[in-house]
């Protein structure tokens, strides 16, 4: 029996008349990493609000630590979200705060920490993330990067056992993504938790995740782990993991005939 | 009509919005910090132009209050005319609107691009109910500014009118005083008071309403503070109608 | 935590400024006395009235137009059932012969009370404590009224016997 830290089962989810999920299945296993990749568009955000529960499917379920999350009341979603850790795509730190109240916060909100203890155990978060010097910055004094490194701290200070990763590639120089790669593999298995990685990003998801997931057209089109995906013979799949301008996913958008814009005279008199 | 069924939906909101901030204003009580610092950014921040507006709003009241009374020979009148207009009506009147230009659109704006930056939805995720850190303190600070802002209007403007009327004018110094203290009740100062946490309510509200409501995208937050001063402005008249005719008929 | 003493002090200055005024409006308006305009250097004066209208503390006290002084205080003396007013004159003028009139006036037509000393011609002047023995009540004016009336009735009723 596998251990599923979360377990995503027929789900359905629409906004409006927008269908943006149409019967998917994601199962993450307890200690490893796992992805949600998929072109833009395709809701993997609105994936990890379902799994956060901030929002509620349409249709199927939604199990988080072995639970249906769809009946929880406000206690017992904060008691769930205590348990995870979120890592936001622009690192949502509180404008109002340095780097070390900023990754204090979700300890002084939950806890009567003495402050000498408070104070080691956000310098050992901002130590494993490698930003123990910063403490005293302003989240406007930080680079993307360091920002983002900064709000993977905090998510991890109250050590919970699932940490959520939406995006955590956007928009970083090269090194900053191969430090941001190496973090999220070695504090997963540091701290013995599981990770959920939503990104684009095939290369730097193609070295630290144990599965992954393919979402298009609101369905999962492929899974497994990385060389499985590389090796698919799917033309979605592949158009995707190639990073091919056409195919499955079309450049042109919809229009009418070409050739018949372009000789209609009516506007030349 | 849509506008009209949008609009009670917007009552609609407004009111469970009110709900849930007062709930919140129990926990946030316990943070007095967080509360000092919304008063600070509502109430001490507004203060140089408060006082500024005030100066003049009085100076005015005494040019146009003699201008008036001198028609009648009634100029001794000056005092009391000013005093009450200014405790009245126009201190709480021209302060929340003054509260809501300044101290509201910030408020909007603190609120909103808290909102734009998943600032609000990370304080969810790590179980923080935002309603108790960022939108109730911010709520209860306005309401503790407004009264004070409105006493230093009011105490501004009326020198201001003693300035113009006993040194510019002529009014008698004497006169002016005691007459007004004659006239004065302390029912007056109370309308005042009623009225400026009536509006500090009122400007607060409607102020973290439309932060917290905001679209998330950089329009949002501007449209957002638009809306703020719009709604702030036109309630705050309407309200001020209300609460005289209440007051008249006591 | 963001620099927050300054934060603090602002705040705690704010709220003291605001407090004050909020202070001043509720005690210092409402018909409380306020020692505004001490004059110290005046001497005192007091004359009586049958009746001195809405005469207030405060009102000024003029000579030929031009403020003298200030009325210090109204009170009611229940023996001679009279308005003791007690006028707070500047040391300067202090040549007020003794047996000036002190009227009641009123400024503008509907306008507030003052006193008016009209001067007299005795080689004696006032002096700290003194008392104006001439004066002349405030012209209320109902009862002018009601004169007017009572003349003009009583009027035609002559007019009547003496005309056709």
């Amino acid at each position: 029996m596998r251990d599923l830290v979360v377990d995503v089962r027929g789900v359905h989810y629409g906004v409006g008349s927008r269908r943006i999920f149409d019967g998917v299945d994601i199962a993450v296993e307890r200690g490893s990493v796992t992805a949600v990749m998929g072109p833009s568009g395709t809701g993997k955000t609105t994936l990890l609000r379902l799994v956060t529960g901030q929002v509620a499917p349409g249709a199927g379920t939604v199990r988080v630590f072995g639970e249906d999350i769809a009946g929880y009341g406000r206690r017992q979603l904060f008691a769930l979200r205590r348990r995870m850790g979120m890592l936001f795509q622009n690192g949502a730190l509180l404008t109002d705060l340095d780097v070390f109240e900023n990754v204090a916060f979700p300890v002084r909100q939950h806890s009567r920490l003495p402050e000498p203890l408070l104070r080691r155990l956000v310098l050992m978060k901002l130590q494993a993330v490698g930003l123990r010097g910063a403490e005293r910055l302003m989240p406007q004094e930080l680079s993307g990067g360091m920002a983002r490194r900064v709000a993977l701290a905090r998510a991890i200070v109250m050590d919970p056992e699932v940490l959520i990763y939406d995006e955590p590639f956007v928009g970083l120089d090269p090194i900053s993504m191969g430090v941001v790669c190496r973090l999220i593999r070695q504090l997963n298995d540091a701290l013995g938790i599981t990770s959920i990685l939503v990104s684009h990003d095939v290369q730097e998801v193609a070295t630290i995740a144990d599965r992954s997931y393919l979402l298009a057209d609101g369905k999962v089109v492929a899974s497994g782990s990385s060389p499985e995906l590389h090796a698919s013979t799917d033309p979605a799949v592949r158009q995707f993991m190639d990073g091919a301008a056409d195919g499955p996913v079309p450049f042109h958008y919809p229009a009418g005939d070409y050739r018949e814009q372009l000789l209609d005279v009516g506007d030349l008199r | 009509m849509t506008s009209l069924a949008g609009s009670l939906s917007r009552i609609g909101s407004v009111s469970v919005f009110l709900l849930r901030t007062l709930a919140a204003c129990g926990p946030a009580l316990r943070r007095p910090r967080l509360i000092v610092h919304q008063i600070y950014n509502c109430g001490a921040r507004s203060l140089v132009i408060i006082m500024l507006c005030g100066l003049f709003v009085g100076m005015v009241l005494g040019l146009q209050g003699y201008d008036l009374l001198a028609r009648f020979g009634s100029e001794s009148a000056l005092g009391v005319a000013a005093t009450l207009g200014l405790l009245k009506e126009l201190g709480p009147v021209v302060t929340a609107l003054l509260f809501a230009g300044r101290a509201g659109t910030a408020l909007t704006s603190e609120i909103g691009l808290m909102r734009a930056t998943d600032q609000l939805t990370a304080m969810q995720i790590m179980a923080v109910d935002p309603m108790r850190h960022v939108v109730a303190p911010r709520f209860i600070g306005g309401i503790i500014a407004m009264p004070l802002l409105v006493a230093v209007f009011d105490v501004v403007g009326i020198y201001g009118s003693q300035l113009v009327g006993v040194t510019l004018m002529g009014v008698d110094q004497g006169t002016f005083w005691s007459q007004m203290q004659n006239a004065v009740d302390l029912r007056d100062v109370n309308e005042g008071i009623v009225k400026s946490l009536a509006f500090g309510l009122l400007c607060s509200l409607l102020a973290v309403y439309e932060g917290y409501n905001t679209v998330p995208t950089a329009e949002g937050v501007g449209l957002a503070t638009t809306r703020t001063v719009v709604a702030s402005s036109v309630m705050t008249l309407v309200v001020d109608y209300m609460l005289t005719a209440a007051f008249i008929k006591l | 935590m963001v620099p927050n003493r300054s934060l603090e002090v602002g705040t705690g200055l704010f709220v003291l400024l605001g407090f004050a005024a909020l202070g001043f409006l509720t005690t210092q308006l409402p018909g409380t006395r306020i020692g505004i305009a001490q004059d110290a250097d005046t001497y005192r004066v007091s004359a009586h009235f049958d009746n001195v209208g809405d005469l207030k503390t405060g009102a000024p006290v003029t000579m030929a137009g031009v403020k003298v002084g200030r009325v210090a205080s109204v009170a009611f003396d229940s023996r001679e059932y009279k308005a003791v007013v007690s006028l707070a004159i500047n040391r300067q003028y202090d040549r007020i012969p003794d047996d000036s009139w002190a009227n009641i006036e009123t400024a503008g037509l509907l306008g507030a009370k003052y006193v008016g000393i009209d001067a007299g011609g005795s080689d004696g002047f006032l002096k700290d404590k003194g008392i104006i023995e001439n004066t002349q009540s405030a012209i209320v004016l109902e009862k002018l009224v009601n004169k007017l009336f009572a003349a003009f009735a009583g009027n035609k009723g002559g007019s009547r016997e003496e005309g056709k």
